[in-house]
Formats: structure tokens, sequence, C-alpha cells
């Protein structure tokens, strides 16, 4: 019994001194981002990294996930012959919840990942250890570009996911279940709501863009300088991503609708 | 080995050799390991100082410590006259422009050539013009051999021509002092020997100041003007090359004739043979 409650606590205390850890590094990253606008290439090149190349499987997972959600919403409203109301559905969850979430959730996969794996070997390879001794801060040049790149890259593929899911959700709907194009179009310009809708979700990708982007470059930055090492942090990167996204969706659901 | 043999340089250094690099009382414990208990060391200017001692001493432990990427556990590490550990990060980031560092691994950014690499520190640190740029770093890769390598990502390079690219950026801001960490290490018979004579060539030329780690005895004894040899985390003995290898010590003379057994035993600590084979022991 005591060897277990120890052990509960030397895991809880590792856990705050990784929080306390990870929140010094964010400090220190934050500090660095007057110094992007002095070096705009900085930025954009990783914006190019992080963003632009997660927008093939962010567009392609926003359309067919609208696809099926059209499919299934059409299986349900149709029995209460409310099929009228499917793009307000579609919408409405893909603004709301799909969108964020399931962006954020991909981005951590394939962004995040990438973001933790480069900078864990750049550590390996001692080429953050060579930038210190250039004099060059590793945080600054390294970490913070990364973190503000993901940052403004997570709402924009949010909003890519959502655009393409309702017109996935439109090719079904309209194209081959037969929901009037009219209706489906004016009905979710009347019923969506600006700041119930639109604004809570990118609320909450912003949320989502800059933990998970936190968590993968903290994970990197900290990782063991070994292959295993590596691995091992761009796995709890991923994992740490997505249950943070999970519960922080709960958490922003539950304040932003009450 | 034995402390009474301890030979301090700091006391037989001529007084107008000024010391660039001033350790002392150095004691730095990773866990429950200690790594250096009591280490002084004087490292004088204009010199190409030799670190030894076998493998998992410390030796780039220490040069982290002269670095500050390490803060010792006590004692002072002064580099040019400034206690680099009492300073803020602005101060020792001005004191590292003025010092090189030639990593085991080249540290070279992977995602630029070897152009790029080298202009490097000179476009974080300076505003020269990009012909003046291009000039200073044709002319530093000149300086290693690898003028017509430029283009070539370090992917394409041979561990040797990887080190010669990271020595050509290290000496890149004219730094007034260059660490090498294991440069020897891995290297076939031509790099090394043309690691050897660019290490020695550039701190000539240059008015470097050199700190060698390494445990290659024969190529760091060729060009080194001071040796120290640590071990057990204490200065075990210094000097120059040829006092060390005339050195009355038991252990210097295993380390420096590279003998397989002395007072490092060959074998690690274990019950006897007999017993372990007979099972008389766990």
């Amino acid at each position: 019994m005591t060897e277990v409650l120890a052990r509960l606590g030397a895991g809880w205390i590792l856990a705050v001194r990784h929080l306390g850890r990870s929140l010094l590094l964010l400090l220190r990253i934050l500090e660095g981002v007057d110094e992007l606008l002095l070096r705009p290439r900085l930025l954009v090149e990783q914006l190019f990294s992080v963003g632009v190349l997660t927008v093939l499987i962010i567009a392609v997972s926003g359309l067919f996930v609208g696809m099926v959600l059209s499919l299934q919403g059409y299986y349900i409203l149709s029995q209460f012959a409310a099929e009228s109301a499917l793009g307000v559905m579609v919408a409405a969850s893909l603004l709301r919840e799909l969108g964020p979430v399931v962006t954020a959730l991909l981005f951590a996969g394939r962004a995040g990942s990438a973001l933790t794996a480069e900078i864990g070997l750049m550590k390996a390879t001692e080429q953050l250890s060579g930038l210190e001794m250039m004099a060059v801060d590793p945080v600054r040049r390294v970490l913070t570009p990364r973190f503000v790149a993901g940052f403004i890259a997570m709402p924009l593929l949010a909003a890519l996911f959502s655009a393409l899911g309702v017109l996935g959700g439109w090719f079904v709907g309209v194209g081959l279940l037969g929901v009037d194009d009219g209706t489906w179009w004016v009905q979710m310009q009347a019923r969506i709501d600006w700041n119930e809708d639109l604004s809570n979700g990118v609320i909450k990708s912003l949320v989502f863009g800059f933990v998970c982007t936190w968590i993968a470059v903290f994970q990197g930055y900290n990782s063991v300088p070994t292959s295993a090492g590596v691995s091992r942090a761009t796995t709890r990167t991923v994992v740490h991503s997505s249950l943070a996204v999970l519960g922080l969706d709960f958490v922003l659901t539950a304040l932003m609708f009450k | 080995m034995r402390q009474g043999q301890e030979v301090s340089v700091a006391g037989s250094r001529p007084p107008d050799e000024p010391v660039l690099v001033k350790i002392r009382g150095l004691h730095f414990s990773r866990g429950d390991r200690k790594i250096f208990d009591g280490v002084d060391i004087d490292i004088p200017r204009g010199r190409v100082t030799a670190i030894m001692g076998p493998s998992g001493t410390g030796k780039t432990t220490l040069l982290k410590l002269i670095g500050g990427q390490l803060a010792p556990d006590r004692g002072t590490i002064e580099v040019d006259g400034l206690n680099v550990h009492a300073l803020g990060r602005r101060e020792l980031y001005r004191l590292r422009m003025r010092m090189g560092m030639l990593f085991q691994s080249g540290a070279l950014l992977t995602d630029l050539d070897v152009f790029e690499n080298v202009a490097y520190p000179l476009r974080e640190h300076t505003r020269l013009s990009e012909s003046m740029l291009r000039k200073l770093v044709l002319l530093k890769l000149e300086a290693v051999g690898l003028r017509g390598a430029r283009h070539l990502k370090p992917a394409e390079l041979s561990g040797g021509m990887a080190r010669r690219v990271a020595l050509a950026r290290a000496m890149a801001l004219d730094p007034m002092m260059i660490m090498y960490d294991e440069p020897f290490t891995g290297q076939d018979p031509i790099s090394m020997g043309v690691l050897v004579k660019l290490i020695r060539q550039l701190n000539d030329a240059a008015r470097l100041t050199s700190i060698l780690v390494s445990h290659d005895v024969a190529e760091t004894c060729a060009i080194a003007d001071l040796v120290y040899v640590i071990s057990g985390g204490r200065v075990i003995e210094s000097g120059p090359p040829e006092q060390l290898r005339e050195s009355g010590s038991e252990w210097t003379r295993q380390f420096m004739q590279g003998l397989p057994d002395g007072p490092v035993p060959f074998h690690y600590p274990a019950p006897a043979l007999e017993a372990d084979l007979f099972g008389e022991a766990a």
C-alpha cells in the first residue's frame, strides 16, 4: 500500500515538474515572438512546413467527414420529414465541433509529430547545442517560429476543413440525395450564428493550435537525445495532444454553450 | 592516480604568460555520479592545450562547462577574466561569440548547405553585405580546403569533411579560442592527418587558443603544447607531452602507452572466476 502511494506521489511530482518546465519553456518561446517581426522569413518557412504541408490531409478528411455527416444526417432527418435542415445540421456540426476537433487531432498526428521529431533529432545531433555555442538562442531561432506557425496555421486549417466539409455535405445531400439546393443554403445562412457557431469554433481552433504546438515543441526540446528517446517523444506528442484536445473540447463546449 | 604526483601547471606557468581559461575547485555531478571532484586547470593563451583521459571521464562535459552550457555544482570557471556562470544570458552569448566549438558530430545544420552553414554565424551576428559575406565564407572554406564543396549538403559529406566544415564555421567570427571535442574519433588516417595539421596551423596563424579534448594520444601529443590528464574526477598529471611521456606515474604511463592492464584494471570488478563458475557467488 505504502509502495503504491509512493509511486503515485512520484508520478504526480514528475507530472508537476514537467508542467513547470513546459510553462517556463513557453515563456521563453513567447519572449522571442518580437524577433519574428525582424526575421519574417523564419515564420514563412515554418508556415509552409507546418501549415501548407498539412493542407492535403485536412482537405481530404474535411471533404469525407462532410459527406458522411450529410449521409447519416439525411437518414435521421428524413424520418421526421426534416431534410431541409440538413445543411444547417452539417454546417453547425462542422463549425462547432468537428472542424476544430478533427483538424486538431489530424494536426497533432501530421504536423505535431513532425515538429517533435525534427526538434528531437536536432537535439540528438547536437544542432541545438551548436546553435547555443554560436551564441544563437535555439528557443528563439528554432522553437518560437514553429510555435507561432502552428498557432496561426491551426485555425486556417480548421476553416478549410469546415468549408470543404460543407461542400462535401452539399454534394451528397443536394447532388445525390435530392435535398433542395436553395433550401440547403438559405437555411444555413439563416440559422448559422456568427457568435454562437463561427466565433466559438475559431476560439476552439486557436486554443487547440496553441496547446498542440506547445506540446509538440516541448516534447521535442525535452526528448532524450537518442533514437528511442525521439521516438517516445513523438508518440507522447500525439497521445498528449489528442487527450488535451478532447478534454479541452468538453470544457470549452460547456463554457460556450451554457 | 596518486594525488601526490600531480604536477601543477598553474604553479609552473611562467608569470608573463596570460591565462585565458582559469578553472578553480570545479565540482560537477550527474545524479549520484561524481564527474569532477575539485579540478584546477589553467589554459594558457595562444597555445594548444589538450585535455586527455579515458572515455567517460567527463572531457566533453568540461567543454560544456567552459562554454556555459552546463553549470558546476561548485567552483568557478573564468574565460578571459569573466566568470562564465555569473553572467546573464546576454553577456554569456556575447562571450560565446568569442568562442568557437567543434562538436564531435560536427553539429552542422542539416537543412543548410556547406556555404550557408559557415555563413550562419555571420548572418546572425553581423550586418555584412552579401558580397563581403561571400568572400569571408569562401576564405574560411579555403582555409579548411573545402571551398569546392560549398554547394554540398551535410549528408553528402564524409565525417572528416563535416568536421572541417564545422571548423570553418567555428572560425567564422574570428574567435579568441576554439574548443575541439574529440576531433579525431572515427577518422581515417588521411582525415586525421588533415585535422591534426589544420588545428595546429589555424591556432598559430589566427593566434587562437585551442582546447583539444581527446583520447587519441599520438595525434594529440603531436600538436599540443600542454596536456592535462584527467581521471576519476581529478587532474592526474599535467605538463608538456614530452614530460608526460617520461612520467613516473604508473597511471599516466598506462594511458600514454595504451597498456591494457595497470592501475586502470582490464577486468571490471567481479568476484573470483572460480566462485562465479561454480556457483558460489550470486
